[in-house]
């Protein structure tokens, strides 16, 4: 959707500290996932509708505003839940470590994984096969001749930034028991969104996908080889995509 | 005039707010270095607080490890933090816009992981200390008249770059990049350039800042410190002279002084965007401007 | 121009805020500053110290040796530059006479010569340990802790008592964390044990996965070195990845702190871990620390609170001393520098260079009436910032550091 939007990471944080409050209520944690990433995602349409439609392709002012915002609501969550960091259990049946091919893995990341790879492919669908996914991609590409054609752009935007944010609050819970909800989450997650959305490519979901593999892998592995060097690890692979590539590697816009 | 105000302003206050207008100062320096890219060039960077690190970095370790003076260390830690500026340049600059932006993160982040991790060089998390501050000043107003000499000088070698023809083609190139092109202009070249300038005059504000602080830690080359920057001058009114300045001095005060009153002071500085976007899009001082136009108009 | 009524407008608008926030000067009061973190990471300490320091003012009737407090809050959100800013402000605008603080090592490095020059009595918090070793701050005394001053008993502890002889060290990979390791090293080889294994994960690293992947499981133990919520999320981790049980982990003074503990399961009994202060002292003034701040906050005290409550008491004793005359600084420093206080932590006194003298005690996770506690189990009493090295011997040394002491025994 080009939108410069800064917000996300305040958005999975905001997910993360709902999931701890709603957990006290249901204490299935995929549900709590559902009805949390429901919250956050109809705050991101109030969001959207009321503030950043206004700023059209303000670029600026979209930076400005989703850091604002994103400033808003790290302070309301130390209001709210205090300093301390929250954990979040990890489901029963899910604790024990399972045993594949003679390695140790935490049943619950693998869990993790493959829920991944579901959201994955099922908004790759949405956004292929489906005429809603049709529409916002028109809406995209050419947002006059689609509203020419009787798309109604904004009310898909609004739908598109929704689901943004529902993913991105339902993802602070699914990554709770991993991460935990603490000040700081914000900051923590943003950057990494970013990196794997530009060197995968703005406006490609596969692009994303590839992104997140290639980012976690290098920089894991990175990270353990070269402990010295974890930071520029984790930046190079963008880099160098983007130095060489400014489209990054399945980009339909030039960032 | 205003630098006469400036000037009074020790005269009638404490040694306080003496030193917290020299941090305004030292900001605005930066926030206009910034400004020099994202308001004239049309390119966004968030990673500009790299360049008042490494110089602060450089000043702090030529006099730490080499024991030499401070115009010799201002000259190296300048001529350093231009290099990097050319080289950081030639990466970040072959993509504009959204590519633009995350590429000078990164090469600030990789700066800044560099900071914490090279412990042998930076001493890390630890920072460096011990400095001291050019010509003894240690006093509070008469560095605060040494900080404004300094800004009220960077300011107007600013004001003459962007007058010039170098910096007309500049606005030409962020308006209109195609048409500069085919008009003759090597538009790579005047972004290289000012990207370049835009860099030495963060690392003026990274001098100015090691002086004041005598200390230098990696966290002032974190994003975070980029993108206060970068605030201050979307807020203030990007594309104009004064808006840098007027950005800094609400970030700072908001950051330094009203923190002492109101607890949630992180909060009110989103709600003061969220107004700013809201009420005057294009920044303060721009939107005052059309504020006052249409309230004179009127009466 | 626009640009001199902008700035006008602005000149004038700070003038009057000046003039409406004028600096309350009582005469008879006496004016101390809490230096501490409110946002960000390490804010929660940060407010415990906080509170914790209201808590003992208000127990006095807001007076220490028949004069009435003010006390000013500054908040540096961790950032070191902002830190010693907001030490400037205390200082400069509110004229504080002494300063209780900072949290974190970095803030006091920064803040070091600005208290030099402005000559500020400081209480610290902090664990830097060369501000009381080799460049000694003379207007500095710290009631808490080196960092490396609770780490060294446990490491004769692990090697004396609990037997173990192969060891891995992991800490965040800051100064602090350094510090820690390099002193339980020491300590621990030196009483015939061996570290096999140092790892330093940056700090802000979400997951610990690579770490404990490379993690050797033929030790005895693991020495967790990590501040905040660190230790508890790395412990997590291990759980999930099958090593708990495998290698024990042992903990610094602030892995599993009362705050950390309060948020954790049954993964964190009987873990042992050392500090100079537990919420389960039995001296009568813990007790009555403790149900008092219970009471109030629901929780109990952990490192931070009876940092700055322990600080209150020091001061406090002090300026009982000097008769209250706390214009009178270098009597203070030199009054603090010999006073033997009774303070929640047990009895506390101070080296020539300003660092607390004082017990440390060893403790293990236990569960008592539902909740998990930190029982103590051993104390050493009397320990210093050199532990049973000489000082002089121990300051010929470089200080403690990621590579100093070397780290001998390391296998690949």
């Amino acid at each position: 959707m080009r939108i410069a939007n800064l917000t996300h990471g305040a958005l999975y944080m905001l997910g993360a500290y709902f999931g701890v409050s709603i957990l006290k209520v249901v204490p299935n944690l995929w549900l709590a996932a559902l009805l949390g990433g429901l919250a956050i995602g109809v705050l991101g349409a109030l969001f959207e509708k009321l503030v950043l439609r206004k700023l059209g392709g303000n670029v600026l002012g979209q930076v400005l505003v989703t850091l604002g915002v994103a400033f808003i609501i790290a302070d309301l969550c130390l209001m709210v839940w205090g300093g301390d960091p929250i954990p979040i259990q990890t489901p029963e049946f899910l604790q024990q470590p399972v045993r594949l091919w003679g390695l140790v893995f935490p049943a619950y990341r693998l869990a993790v994984v493959v829920l991944a790879v579901l959201v994955g492919v099922l908004l790759y669908l949405l956004m292929e096969r489906t005429r809603l996914g049709a529409m916002i991609r028109a809406g995209v590409d050419d947002m006059e001749m689609a509203r020419a054609v009787g798309i109604p752009v904004s009310r898909l935007f609004t739908i598109v930034f929704c689901l943004g944010a529902a993913l991105a609050g339902a993802g602070g819970i699914i990554g709770g028991p991993i991460m935990s909800a603490y000040p700081g989450l914000d900051s923590d997650m943003l950057p990494l969104a970013l990196i794997v959305v530009i060197l995968g490519g703005v406006g490609s979901l596969f692009g994303a996908f590839v992104g997140s593999f290639i980012v976690g892998f290098v920089y894991t592995f990175g990270v353990a080889l070269l402990p010295d060097l974890a930071y520029v690890i984790l930046f190079l692979p963008m880099i160098l995509v983007i130095a060489f590539r400014p489209k990054g590697l399945f980009g339909k816009f030039a960032a | 005039m205003l630098l006469l105000l400036l000037a009074l302003l020790p005269v009638a206050m404490g040694e306080y707010y003496v030193n917290l207008g020299s941090q305004i100062l030292i900001f605005a320096v930066f926030a206009a270095s910034i400004n020099l890219l994202l308001g004239y060039g049309g390119l966004p960077t968030l990673g500009h607080a790299a360049y008042l690190g490494v110089s602060a970095y450089l000043s702090a370790l030529v006099a730490l490890k080499l024991g030499l003076g401070h115009a010799l260390g201002a000259l190296l830690a300048l001529a350093g933090t231009v290099a990097m500026a050319a080289l950081f340049g030639l990466i970040a600059l072959r993509a504009t816009g959204l590519g633009f932006l995350m590429l000078t993160l990164a090469l600030s982040q990789v700066l800044w992981g560099t900071a914490y991790r090279w412990v042998s060089l930076t001493d890390g998390d630890n920072g460096l200390r011990g400095l001291t501050r050019p010509f003894g000043l240690d006093g509070a107003m008469p560095f605060y008249y040494f900080v404004l000499a300094v800004t009220a000088g960077s300011i107007w070698f600013m004001a003459r770059y962007v007058a010039s023809p170098l910096g007309a083609a500049l606005k030409g190139t962020r308006d209109q990049p195609r048409r500069m092109a085919a008009l003759g202009h090597h538009v790579w070249m005047v972004r290289w350039i000012t990207f370049i300038y835009a860099g030495f005059w963060g690392g003026v504000s990274g001098l100015l800042f090691v002086y004041y602080h005598k200390y230098i830690h990696p966290v002032s080359l974190s994003l975070a410190n980029s993108a206060e920057g970068l605030l201050a001058v979307i807020a203030g009114g990007s594309g104009t002279l004064a808006g840098p300045l007027v950005g800094a001095a609400i970030v700072m005060l908001l950051k330094n002084y009203v923190s002492a009153y109101i607890e949630r002071w992180n909060m009110l500085l989103g709600f003061v965007f969220v107004f700013i976007v809201i009420f005057m899009p294009e920044g303060v001082v721009p939107g005052v401007k059309r504020l006052w136009r249409r309230f004179t108009s009127k009466g | 121009m626009t640009f001199d009524r902008r700035r006008f407008v602005q000149a004038t608008g700070v003038l009057g805020l000046a003039s409406a926030f004028p600096i309350r000067a009582q005469a008879g009061s006496m004016r101390l500053g809490l230096m501490t973190v409110k946002t960000g990471p390490l804010a929660s300490g940060g407010i415990d110290m906080e509170r914790a320091l209201v808590q003992y003012l208000k127990e006095h009737n807001n007076t220490l040796a028949g004069r009435k407090v003010e006390l000013f809050v500054g908040d540096s959100g961790g950032v070191p530059a902002q830190s010693r800013t907001k030490t400037q402000e205390l200082v400069e605008r509110d004229k504080i006479q002494a300063m209780i603080g900072p949290l974190d090592t970095a803030s006091a490095l920064a803040t070091d010569d600005y208290i030099r020059s402005a000559q500020l009595l400081t209480l610290s918090v902090a664990a830097a340990e060369d501000m009381t070793q080799r460049k000694p701050n003379p207007w500095f005394t710290r009631g808490t802790s080196t960092s490396s001053q609770c780490s060294m008993p446990l490491a004769d502890y692990c090697a004396k008592t609990l037997k173990m002889k192969r060891m891995v060290v992991i800490a965040d990979d800051i100064a602090y964390g350094h510090e820690m390791c390099a002193g339980f090293m020491r300590v621990f080889e030196d009483a015939g044990g061996k570290v096999v294994q140092r790892m330093f994960p940056p700090l802000t690293v979400p997951d610990y996965g690579t770490y404990l992947a490379q993690l050797k499981t033929n030790v005895d133990g693991i020495f967790l070195g990590f501040a905040g919520s660190n230790g508890f999320r790395f412990l997590r981790q291990m759980n999930e990845y099958g090593l708990i049980k495998k290698v024990t982990p042992v903990g610094g003074m602030t892995a599993l702190d009362e705050a950390v503990l309060r948020n954790m399961g049954d993964e964190a009994l009987g873990i042992v871990t050392s500090c100079w202060y537990s919420a389960e002292i039995e001296n009568p003034i813990n007790q009555k620390f403790v149900s008092a701040f219970r009471n109030e906050w629901k929780y109990d005290p952990g490192f931070y609170a009876a940092a700055t409550y322990t600080e209150a008491a020091v001061l406090d004793a002090t300026l009982q001393a000097i008769k209250g005359n706390i214009e009178d600084k270098a009597a203070f420093m030199k009054t603090v520098r010999s006073i033997k206080v009774d303070t929640c932590r047990g009895p506390v006194q101070f080296d020539q260079y300003g660092n607390v003298v004082g017990n440390i005690y060893i403790r293990k996770v236990e569960r008592k009436d539902g909740r998990l506690v930190n029982r103590v189990i051993h104390t050493y009493p009397n320990v210093s910032q050199f532990w049973t090295y000489k000082p002089e011997e121990f300051l010929k040394n470089p200080v403690y550091s990621r590579d100093s002491p070397p780290y001998k025994n390391l296998e690949s």
